[in-house]
């Protein structure tokens, strides 16, 4: 059976609080980082703050509807990012949202590796029938990755989002259970 | 001076309203007893809720109402009766991005087909662009949703994205549409008679 956890450049895990916290005020403080990741007004938590949220998180339990895995790289073994999963039991879709705080390690593949390790989960693991994405049209580097991870533009929602005085579209992905598996078998060959 | 002498919840058939402790939660029990309407209405799984159940709905609605301060929720009334005919919301409001999503429904199967979502749906929306001055409005629909889809467009209304098989129902996969209006374009459609 394949590895679920593990990719060609990066790992899933689960940190405890106190590690992830440590790097989360750090990302969350990198204005570019949350500005891609999302569409809320930038703001600040205490690393306490982050710490509490995060027990409680653990606390509650692991809910059939949520997931989230830390991400590590293999070769230096550094804790770089997160990707976190919503699932609609009731229709078998999911919807992902990832991120790589650490700057150094953008554009270098590591998305695509945690992307294909996420569609691996979704689709063996989870059983889901489609895997679902936003982002927003301002992050052509996430566009580029998502594409050439298999997933298909389905539209854009007209100037959604302001930045900085201008409106800009935000972008929505999907990729189907057939049409992975399809790509599964177009690789093996 | 705007027009301020029209009246931003009254229209020719129907008012908006708040809600009404007393008579509304038998009524919209009984539209949780048709599938249909419930299917039309929502993508979570269709389930008959008893009035008091719809009562404590309400209750929390309003607290969430008071703690969020991004929705707004309208009851959609008969003028001649104030009888309770549908529902009428502005949700997920974004408003440093100017954006909310609408929601709309007629409860009852011998409301619909008679204008009353029309008008309504006119108020939401000059509600949500000149009220709150929202920048714009989102709807999602399934795509057997045939009635929304045409009220939609006949407020031009354009559809955006296309979730391919996001829905399962009566044993097949069905597409989600997301389709928008800007103020501009709400703006130019209101000029033109």
């Amino acid at each position: 059976m394949r590895d679920l956890f593990r990719g060609e450049l990066v790992r899933f895990t689960l940190e405890e609080p106190e590690t992830r916290a440590r790097s989360e005020i750090r990302w969350q403080r990198d204005s570019e980082f949350v500005r891609l990741a999302d569409s809320d007004p930038v703001m600040m938590n205490s690393e306490k703050k982050i710490r509490e949220w995060i027990e409680k998180q653990a606390e509650n339990g692991f809910k059939p509807e949520r997931y989230f895995f830390n991400v590590r790289t293999l070769a230096e073994d550094r804790l770089i990012g997160f990707l976190s999963l919503w699932i609609n039991l009731i229709h078998r879709e999911a919807w992902v949202g990832l991120g790589i705080g650490e700057h150094d390690f953008w554009s270098k593949g590591y998305g695509s590796d945690m992307m294909r390790l996420c569609q691996q989960y979704v689709f063996t693991e989870l059983g889901m029938e489609r895997l679902s994405l936003g982002l927003h049209e301002y992050n052509p580097r996430a566009l580029r990755s998502y594409e050439k991870c298999g997933f298909r533009l389905e539209g854009r929602t007209r100037r959604d989002l302001m930045r900085e005085g201008r409106r800009y579209d935000s972008l929505w992905m999907g990729i189907l259970r057939q049409e992975w598996l399809q790509m599964q078998s177009g690789e093996a060959k | 001076m705007f027009d301020i002498q029209t009246q931003l919840f009254e229209s020719q058939d129907v008012r908006l309203g708040p809600i009404d402790y007393d008579k509304d939660p038998e009524i919209e029990s009984r539209w949780t007893h048709d599938s249909e309407f419930m299917r039309l209405m929502e993508t979570g799984p269709a389930r008959p809720m008893s009035a008091a159940i719809v009562k404590k709905q309400y209750e929390k609605l309003e607290k969430q109402i008071e703690e969020d301060k991004n929705l707004y929720h309208f009851m959609i009334r008969a003028r001649t009766d104030d009888r309770l005919i549908g529902k009428a919301v502005i949700q997920w409001i974004e408003w440093t991005n100017g954006n909310g999503m609408l929601r709309l429904g007629i409860g009852a199967a011998d409301d619909r087909r008679k204008g009353y979502g029309t008008q309504a749906l006119q108020m939401l929306l000059r509600f949500a662009f000149a009220e709150l001055n929202l920048y714009r409005v989102t709807a999602i629909v399934a795509e057997y949703n045939e009635g929304a889809i045409a009220l939609l467009h006949k407020f031009g209304f354009v559809q955006e994205v296309c979730r391919r098989k996001s829905l399962e129902r009566d044993g097949r996969r069905w597409d989600l549409y997301i389709f928008g209006l800007l103020n501009e374009e709400w703006q130019q459609a209101r000029r033109q008679p």
